[in-house]
């Protein structure tokens, strides 16, 4: 594919004796959403740590726009484009809620006012703009979710790592996300590859599913046909007795 | 990047800073030579505890060893004048210049193999016990008779080679200690402060966010060394002798970290407001215990102020205070 933003190919990854990612590989297009499901424990989080560089892979390659991210470090692979958010949210404690988003901004601009500027947009844009002052221990879960994700945009990436954005809000909340990733899909451009456990999100927004089982892709495609799938539905729901 | 305050100063703090800088600039008019001493002793460690705070308070890097980047500045600049005539102006380059270099090397080691967070304190005590050691042992420095430099008339000022009385010596610490607080302001609003905070935070999710590190780290570690080693070099001219034993002190180091530990870690005011109460606190009951021959009744009334802060405030005096005294005008002062 040769419009694919993020390329993956024959990723494989070992934790001493288990097999966490056995020979992923995937191609992101440009614009596009892709989901990474899969059950507890499949290898999701872990593939994401590869592409934004916190894990090395043991073998294969992955490259945003051509440029491999194989070895390089998480704030190289960051200013690359790659935006990444936390499945536990991670943010900064000691700042407010506008300065945590400013850190990111930080990384295509040394203009503190600018980024400080930018922060305040991304801000609004994730309707915490009222919070902008806080402190981030006086958030709701929600609100700490939506600051991971506006951190992680502020960076102005090409592609946006979301893992479990949406675990453990209210269904009005997922709306709220969806609604904003949609939109930010839709008029940025932006790439997007989630890891959710949220099937209706997923559904909602995804073009492309890919289901990891231990380690192992066992299907891909559309959201409907993937839902459809024996081996996906034995994954989850535990294989019938032979 | 333009040299500008990235936002504006609450207008009150403003004012009380320039008052507390006039009380302080008129204090030698009116103190005794004994008031004079407690003051410029105040003044030394706000100034030292602001280049402490700038390694663990803004960028989380816990030094206990930081009496040796301020004994390298002494020992280097005094060696120059005694040995050489090179004056304390033209000494303050090598002082800085080996006080960043040792702190880098220092700090090269802790992050090649990941040492962090108490273990990296314990580095900083390692290597300023075995500088001490090493010291100890070289005549040219004095070795444990001391270094000595050539004390001359105290009332004529010759301000070229820092020689003379004690309120130059209070002036010039003066001048520091507001310079520090200039320079630490405009750090922590800085795209570096903002770096240095994240990583405070949280490392990982300061690298994920398009951080370097490394290299924020290694910065804090050079500003703070640098900031030591000119306090170490005013230290070697104000006391004139050096000792290993006193230079290099654990108890030194610890003593750097009372007052940004008192008045609040990471804050901008903290260190200068944790000097103030501490240091003429301990002398206070240093005076009024003589007679009893309590020996270390400062460093115990200290060590219970610290735990105090700890456990009821931990994040220190000034953030508290700070909201009392209402100096937070904007809302955009940097918090703890």
């Amino acid at each position: 594919m040769s419009t694919a933003l993020l390329l993956v190919r024959g990723v494989s990854k070992r934790f001493r004796g288990l097999a966490a990612v056995r020979d992923v590989s995937f191609a992101v297009p440009r614009g596009a959403i892709f989901a990474l499901i899969g059950p507890n424990g499949a290898g999701k989080t872990t593939m994401f740590n590869m592409i934004a560089g916190m894990l090395r892979p043991d073998a294969g390659a992955i490259a945003l726009a051509g440029l491999s991210l194989v070895g390089k470090r998480p704030d190289v692979i960051c200013r690359a484009g790659v935006g990444r958010t936390f499945q536990i949210v991670r943010p900064f404690r000691g700042m407010t809620v506008e300065e945590n988003v400013t850190v990111g901004a930080l990384v295509w601009t040394n203009d503190v006012a600018a980024a400080r500027a930018h922060a305040r947009e991304v801000l609004e844009l994730l309707e915490l703009a009222g919070k902008r002052s806080a402190e981030v221990h006086s958030l709701t879960l929600p609100d700490r979710k939506r600051l991971e994700v506006a951190r992680a945009l502020a960076t102005k990436p090409k592609l946006l790592l979301l893992d479990e954005a949406m675990a453990g809000l209210r269904p009005t909340e997922v709306d709220r996300m969806l609604g904003l990733l949609r939109y930010l899909n839709a008029a940025h451009g932006l790439t997007i590859l989630l890891i959710e456990h949220v099937m209706r999100a997923v559904m909602a927004l995804a073009q492309h599913v890919i289901v990891l089982h231990h380690g192992e892709i066992i299907a891909a495609g559309s959201p409907g046909e993937v839902t459809r799938d024996r081996a996906v539905l034995d994954s989850y729901l535990g294989a019938a007795v032979p | 990047m333009r040299l500008r305050w990235p936002s504006p100063v609450p207008r009150r703090a403003t004012a009380a800073l320039a008052a507390l800088f006039a009380v302080l600039a008129v204090a030698p008019i009116v103190a005794n030579n004994y008031q004079l001493s407690v003051l410029t002793l105040v003044l030394y460690y706000a100034y030292v505890g602001q280049a402490w705070n700038i390694m663990f308070g803004f960028a989380g890097l816990l030094s206990l060893g930081h009496a040796l980047f301020i004994g390298i500045g002494s020992y280097a600049s005094a060696a120059l004048f005694v040995h050489f005539g090179i004056g304390p102006w033209a000494g303050v380059f090598l002082a800085v210049a080996l006080a960043v270099a040792v702190g880098c090397f220092i700090a090269l080691l802790g992050f090649r193999f990941a040492i962090s967070g108490v273990y990296f304190a314990l580095l900083t005590i390692a290597f300023a016990e075995f500088t001490r050691i090493v010291c100890d042992h070289i005549g040219w420095l004095g070795a444990t008779e001391g270094l000595f430099l050539p004390v001359s008339s105290r009332s004529r000022i010759d301000l070229a080679n820092l020689r003379g009385p004690p309120e130059m010596f209070y002036y010039l610490m003066l001048t520091l200690t507001f310079a520090a607080l200039g320079v630490s302001r405009w750090l922590l609003h800085s795209k570096l402060g903002y770096c240095w905070r994240a990583i405070r935070d949280d490392p990982e999710a300061a690298a994920a966010t398009g951080v370097n590190v490394f290299w924020c780290r290694m910065a804090a570690v050079a500003i703070s060394c640098a900031a030591s080693g000119i306090a170490g070099v005013w230290y070697a001219f104000y006391y004139n002798n050096l000792f290993p034993e006193i230079a290099f002190d654990i108890g030194k180091s610890i003593e750097i970290t009372f007052a940004p530990i008192v008045g609040g870690v990471g804050t901008l005011f903290g260190p200068v407001l944790g000097a103030f109460l501490l240091f003429p606190l301990g002398e206070l009951i240093t005076g009024a215990t003589q007679r009893l021959g309590l020996e270390g009744i400062k460093q115990f009334i200290w060590g219970i102020a610290v735990v105090a802060i700890v456990l009821l405030r931990p994040s220190g005096v000034w953030p508290w205070l700070w909201g009392i005294l209402g100096l937070a005008e904007t809302g955009e002062e940097v918090r703890p």
